[in-house]
């Protein structure tokens, strides 16, 4: 049921970047997707209202990149709990380091060991 | 010494004949419809190079020395070497100019190039600046994608409206006495700017610029367009081509069977994925140096009307939220 | 010259209808099942292994950040491969939304820029389009955690 969820939520979060492209100006770019949906995930995280699709869906989601705004936003707001003002700048980096760190270390790997092929 | 015929159009005295051309293409160029046409089919898109750039710059440089090859000529017999790319500063004509040692013109007009050097190259035969003179343009689809595009394995999806850059290259051997098809006309485009600014539809943005030189150059002459056995666009695409039609339409010429587009020739459009049609440099130069001048041979036309368009943008000026603007020129091209 | 520019604008206005006639349709659809198809796909796998890690008793938080690690990982290999352009191909926001698409958009410009060197090819290359989507996550971070500063 679980894995059914992911599928269906994160599947209707991609349709929404779809039609983010589709529908508005030619000049909206992958780039723009993603920036969108950082923000966008950060904003409805810091509204409450991301946790309860986390809830529901587990990895559909987390894995789309809204996901990535809530882990941002909730780490922010966890880090101002517990350290004060400074929280703010440090809490969301805290709490998806992990993950950037990963990208840039298998983005770097991956970089370095293949060559593009088309 | 050529003159002037009406606004733009130079008209040669003693026409330049095309004596001799050769082409050297991609893998996927190599499978599509003219496979048969081209003189050299590359195995990759890397041509035994470290880059693409590298790869674009050499077979620019081996389209223009089987050019040469095909008229028993060396590069001492040429006096001018002609050629343009769409690369920052020119630089796959450049390299290639580099290996040849032949006097040097760069050219850029983005894929209007080819038609640009033909033009140049006949003005300065007509002129009695030289007797031989050697054109070449080139593109090469990832070395084009990453520079006004996104890296190629980045996983997008092109819009139906986008054009794929052609890998090419071609070159013609123009020369003052000899047998060929000879350049007896061009006319000189203004740059056009219609608004356009997606850069996943260049065909419209060029349409436009297309539209402006052959009205000039009907205008000039007085010809129509049935004057013409073939008239041939650089890479306007499905839907450039169907814009430029309409266009010309609402100046009351219509467009018989008689127009073409290399952009649509080049691949086929249902099968190869390329969307609405070839485009770059290297799209003109190849159909015209391989399949338009094998016809003409042939004597399956007499005349021909051939218009290259180029959009004159940079990637730097589309971020900047310019439009497009694009130019186009034309030459006539008759064997009797 | 007003006049003329005038002329000018009313040709543009004309043309961009006349484009906008010709230019084929957005396959909307087509394009929102596909990235459903697709973006789904990426989430019941990550939801896979996140019930893997959940099962070896990680915590929550932990579990999601192994399973954003993994789905990097996977993104970036199948860049590599030069399989994920194909994906994405069909797929469209379906594998750029997920992280996986983020991975993908870290390695496709390094390494085609691999031959400019290793400090401004593959080193500022990785951030080209992670470069804003971090700078923008982490201002936007900032700034609800500020907020959240004031008003608590």
């Amino acid at each position: 049921m679980k894995l059914l969820l992911a599928f269906v939520i994160g599947g209707l979060l991609c349709v929404i970047g779809q039609l983010f492209m589709d529908l508005t100006r030619s000049s909206i770019t992958p780039a723009h997707v993603l920036v969108g949906f950082v923000t966008g995930g950060a904003i409805l995280s810091a509204l409450g209202l991301y946790q309860p699709l986390v809830d529901l869906a587990g990895a559909g989601a987390t894995i789309p990149l809204s996901g990535f705004g809530h882990s941002l936003a909730q780490g922010a707001i966890r880090a101002v709990q517990s350290k004060g003002l400074l929280g703010a700048f440090a809490g969301g980096i805290e709490a998806t380091a992990a993950g950037i760190g990963a990208a840039v270390v298998f983005g770097y790997a991956i970089a370095v060991v293949f060559n593009p092929r088309s | 010494m050529g003159s002037k015929v009406g606004q733009h159009t130079i008209s040669f005295s003693q026409p330049p004949l095309l004596t001799a051309g050769a082409t050297v293409v991609g893998p996927m160029e190599g499978q599509g419809p003219l496979g048969q046409t081209f003189d050299w089919i590359l195995e990759d898109l890397l041509f035994g190079e470290q880059t693409w750039e590298k790869a674009e710059s050499k077979m620019l440089q081996e389209s223009a020395k089987l050019a040469l090859k095909k008229r028993n000529l060396q590069s001492q017999d040429i006096d001018y070497f002609l050629a343009g790319d769409l690369l920052n500063q020119i630089i796959s004509a450049n390299y290639a100019a580099r290996s040849l040692a032949i006097p040097f013109w760069g050219l850029f007009g983005a894929c209007s190039t080819f038609v640009e050097a033909v033009l140049f190259g006949s003005i300065l035969i007509d002129g009695g600046f030289a007797a031989r003179v050697l054109v070449a343009s080139s593109s090469h689809h990832n070395t084009a994608e990453r520079q006004y595009r996104f890296p190629t394995e980045q996983g997008i999806q092109r819009p139906l409206s986008a054009q794929w850059t052609v890998t090419g290259s071609g070159a013609l051997v123009l020369e003052n006495t000899g047998e060929g098809p000879r350049v007896t006309m061009g006319t000189i485009g203004k740059v056009i700017d219609l608004g356009i600014t997606d850069i996943n539809n260049m065909g419209a943005a060029m349409a436009p610029a297309v539209a402006d030189t052959l009205l000039t150059h009907f205008q000039d002459t007085g010809m129509n367009p049935d004057a013409y056995d073939l008239i041939l666009t650089g890479d306007l695409g499905v839907i450039g081509g169907n814009a430029f039609r309409d266009l010309l339409a609402k100046r009351g010429y219509s467009l018989g069977d008689n127009y073409h587009d290399c952009g649509m020739l080049i691949y086929d459009l249902e099968k190869q994925d390329a969307h609405a049609g070839g485009s770059g440099c290297g799209c003109s130069a190849v159909v015209f140096s391989g399949l338009i001048l094998r016809q003409l041979w042939e004597k399956q036309y007499r005349k021909i009307l051939f218009a290259a368009t180029g959009a004159l943008m940079s990637a730097t000026s589309i971020q900047q939220g310019e439009s497009i603007p694009c130019i186009a020129h034309a030459a006539v091209i008759e064997f009797n | 010259m007003n006049l003329e520019q005038q002329r000018q604008q009313e040709m543009q206005k004309e043309y961009h209808v006349l484009v906008e006639q010709i230019k084929p349709k957005t396959r909307v659809l087509r394009n929102c099942i596909l990235a459903f198809l697709v973006g789904g796909f990426i989430c019941l796998i990550g939801q896979i292994f996140l019930q893997i890690y959940l099962g070896q008793g990680m915590g929550e938080r932990e579990a999601a950040a192994a399973t954003a690690t993994t789905m990097v990982f996977l993104g970036a290999f199948l860049t590599g491969l030069g399989i994920y352009d194909v994906i994405g191909k069909y797929g469209g926001a379906g594998s750029i939304v997920p992280i996986t698409g983020f991975a993908n958009s870290i390695v496709a410009p390094a390494m085609e820029f691999k031959r400019e060197g290793f400090v401004f090819g593959v080193g500022a290359r990785l951030f080209t389009i992670a470069g804003p989507v971090l700078v923008y996550g982490f201002l936007i971070s900032a700034l609800i955690g500020i907020i959240f500063y004031l008003i608590r």
